[in-house]
């Protein structure tokens, strides 16, 4: 035994003396310091690592039986469906991995919400998180064209248009995103490169960015309190315990929940009554027969329906625009003395809440019609949308935030 | 906090479940797609009254034979008439321009048909059919109006029309119809059959989900059992903290 261990710890020292292994081990996972009160909330950053990894490895199998080519995609699907083994199951992994991809998301940007994660020093942790959202997006915006259903054709050429909005250049921009004067095969083929490798590639790239920014500022926690002001004799947070073991064992509590849902999902209902694989998808595409009803599937919906809300196509794409981009300024609209919504005031956590119910309620109206009530309500929850972040500066000044206490509670 | 979190989920759940149903109402029907003498009788239907019209061409003769325990060589005999390799997918002899000339479209294919109009669309579609002397196919239908699509299954459920229109409180454009010629079969007999033949359908579109089922018993058994490890890990290791 000892031989062998010594074996070992040779062989790690030949390695460390080229690589830093031990260091970037040490650096990240076992003498990375996290706040030891972390609640529900903090399982997402690792279930959206956890969903990476399941729609890369699902993808690079999906991609090896799928024909990116107009005549033949709809067909692949089907014959990935049916006659390569357990093929269903990859595709149904990718299908529902993508939605599950948004949900964890989401999640995890409300985590940020509620305890100001994005506040200094973790500006620029936001603003990767950010960008790492509007990647996934074009992510799936590109994927949903691959499978070549009437959703997919529809879907695609409804938000290419959109650039033909913008004044002067638009259309030749949108030409120039299609490849085409229609969605067609050069869109397709296009969309498939877009999809598998050059959003992808950023994609790991900026999550890479975010872990490192993350540790280098350190994880905040549910009570908004720095850890790392408080520390004991050998230099070591307080109120802090080192990722590994401890946040990896509970973790792993958390991607077996995770997992089962996902699980649930993928075997008995991977339409999800039509919200993660739409019926109209299993039409193929026809570029002369206009579906009755258009919308993008359920993560885009929110801007989406306020898109839809403005009368005027060039403001609509310009609240669009906006809605997505004021996201990016909340660490500078945010004056509040207090991270945590369990130190705020009564007037973050209403604005918090009218924002929730308005994102969730363009989310579900950008799936309907845009009928007379529903376009009213729409532009209600988008003026509470935009309002959430006009006024933050004022109502997070005014707020009556309680006395952080020192130490984690 | 837990509550904030449980209500958040709950309210998007509750707001997947409540799309589900958007169209317009259709009665429920019982198909059962393990039943396989039901999915047998359908896919008889199938091959004799759509598979001359409407491909399926994602789906294999093999397959059908292998799952629905059909002996290849009755197969074969029975239920393949375009072809003799039983390898192949269900493609039918008719040309698409030909198709697209006599009846105006191309008839879609049927592979996964039962996936973007559901069970119950198509159910609808197949028991609704009556006379209407201004189609050129001589026959209307309540679910899809102006179908290029003629009542194959005539001779079994015989010839309906309009009733005259029935004031129906609720329901502005109520449509009933009655009995004009009878078919050779009860009506409760021609539902039988169409319920058989969209249980076949909806076989086609999904051929895989039973197995899928199964195996999803089984990751859920063992991801269950590896929970409780996982639970007692972490409790063993958080115990000092």
């Amino acid at each position: 035994m000892s031989s062998r261990s010594g074996r070992r710890s040779r062989l790690l020292d030949w390695i460390d003396a080229r690589f830093p292994l031990s260091k970037l081990w040490n650096e990240h996972a076992a003498k990375y310091y996290a706040p030891k009160n972390f609640n529900f909330w903090y399982y997402f950053g690792s279930l959206a690592l956890l969903v990476l990894f399941i729609q890369i490895v699902t993808g690079i199998w999906l991609a090896m039986y799928y024909k990116p080519d107009a005549g033949q995609a709809f067909a692949s699907i089907e014959y990935i469906m049916r006659d390569v083994e357990w093929g269903w199951l990859i595709r149904y992994m990718h299908s529902t991995g993508a939605s599950a991809f948004f949900i964890v998301i989401y999640l995890h940007m409300f985590r940020a919400l509620l305890y100001g994660s994005y506040k200094r020093p973790r500006e620029l942790l936001w603003l990767i998180g950010m960008t790492l959202y509007f990647l996934l997006m074009a992510e799936a915006f590109f994927g949903y064209l691959l499978p070549w259903g009437q959703m997919s054709y529809w879907g695609a050429k409804v938000i290419t248009s959109l650039f033909g909005a913008i004044p002067v250049i638009g259309e030749d921009i949108a030409l120039w995103i299609r490849g085409d004067y229609e969605v067609s095969d050069a869109t397709l083929n296009r969309f498939y490169a877009f999809h598998v490798i050059a959003v992808p590639l950023v994609l790991i790239g900026m999550v890479v960015a975010h872990l490192l920014a993350l540790h280098e500022v350190g994880s905040n926690n549910p009570d908004g309190v720095e850890i790392k002001y408080r520390k004991d004799s050998k230099g070591m947070p307080l109120d802090g315990i080192p990722f590994h073991p401890y946040y990896t064992v509970k973790d792993l509590v958390g991607i077996v929940v995770f997992l089962i849902l996902f699980a649930l999902v993928v075997f008995f209902i991977p339409e999800m009554g039509g919200w993660f694989l739409e019926h109209n998808n299993f039409e193929p595409a026809n570029p002369i027969v206009t579906p009755e009803h258009i919308a993008p599937l359920w993560y885009l919906t929110p801007f989406y329906s306020i898109l839809r809300a403005i009368p005027d196509k060039l403001l609509g794409v310009l609240a669009m625009t906006l809605a997505m981009l004021a996201l990016f300024l909340i660490p500078w609209l945010d004056k509040s003395p207090v991270r945590s919504i369990r130190y705020r005031g009564p007037l973050y956590k209403t604005a918090l809440a009218l924002f929730t119910i308005s994102f969730i309620g363009l989310g579900y109206l950008g799936t309907q019609n845009p009928t007379g009530l529903y376009t009213l309500l729409a532009r209600i929850f988008s003026a509470l949308y935009f309002l959430f972040f006009l006024l933050m500066p004022f109502y997070t000044k005014w707020d009556k935030s309680k006395p952080v206490p020192e130490r984690l509670s | 906090m837990r509550t904030a979190a449980l209500t958040l989920i709950g309210t998007s759940l509750f707001g997947l479940c409540s799309l589900a149903e958007a169209a317009r109402p259709l009665e429920p029907i019982e198909i059962d797609i393990r039943d396989k003498a039901s999915l047998q009788r359908g896919a008889k239907v199938f091959v004799n009254y759509c598979l001359s019209c409407h491909s399926a061409s994602y789906m294999r003769f093999s397959r059908i034979a292998s799952d629905l325990v059909i002996p290849e060589p009755l197969m074969v005999e029975k239920l393949m008439f375009v072809t003799d390799k039983i390898g192949n997918t269900m493609e039918i002899a008719m040309r698409a321009v030909d198709a697209e000339a006599w009846f105006g479209v191309v008839p879609p294919d049927l592979s996964v048909i039962a996936r973007s109009r559901s069970p119950e669309w198509l159910f609808a579609f197949l028991t609704s059919f009556y006379l209407d002397p201004s189609r050129p196919t001589g026959v209307n239908n309540l679910e899809s109006r102006g179908t290029a699509m003629p009542h194959v299954l005539w001779e079994y459920q015989g010839w309906r029309r309009l009733a005259q229109q029935v004031e129906n409180a609720g329901r502005g454009d109520s449509l009933s119809l009655e009995m004009a010629i009878a078919g050779r079969l009860p009506d409760s007999e021609y539902k039988n059959m169409v319920r058989d033949l969209v249980s076949f359908l909806a076989y086609l579109a999904e051929p895989v989900k039973p197995l899928r089922q199964n195996v999803g018993i089984g990751v859920l058994l063992y991801l269950a059992v590896f929970l409780a490890i996982a639970y007692l890990l972490k409790q063993e290791y958080w115990k000092d903290i």
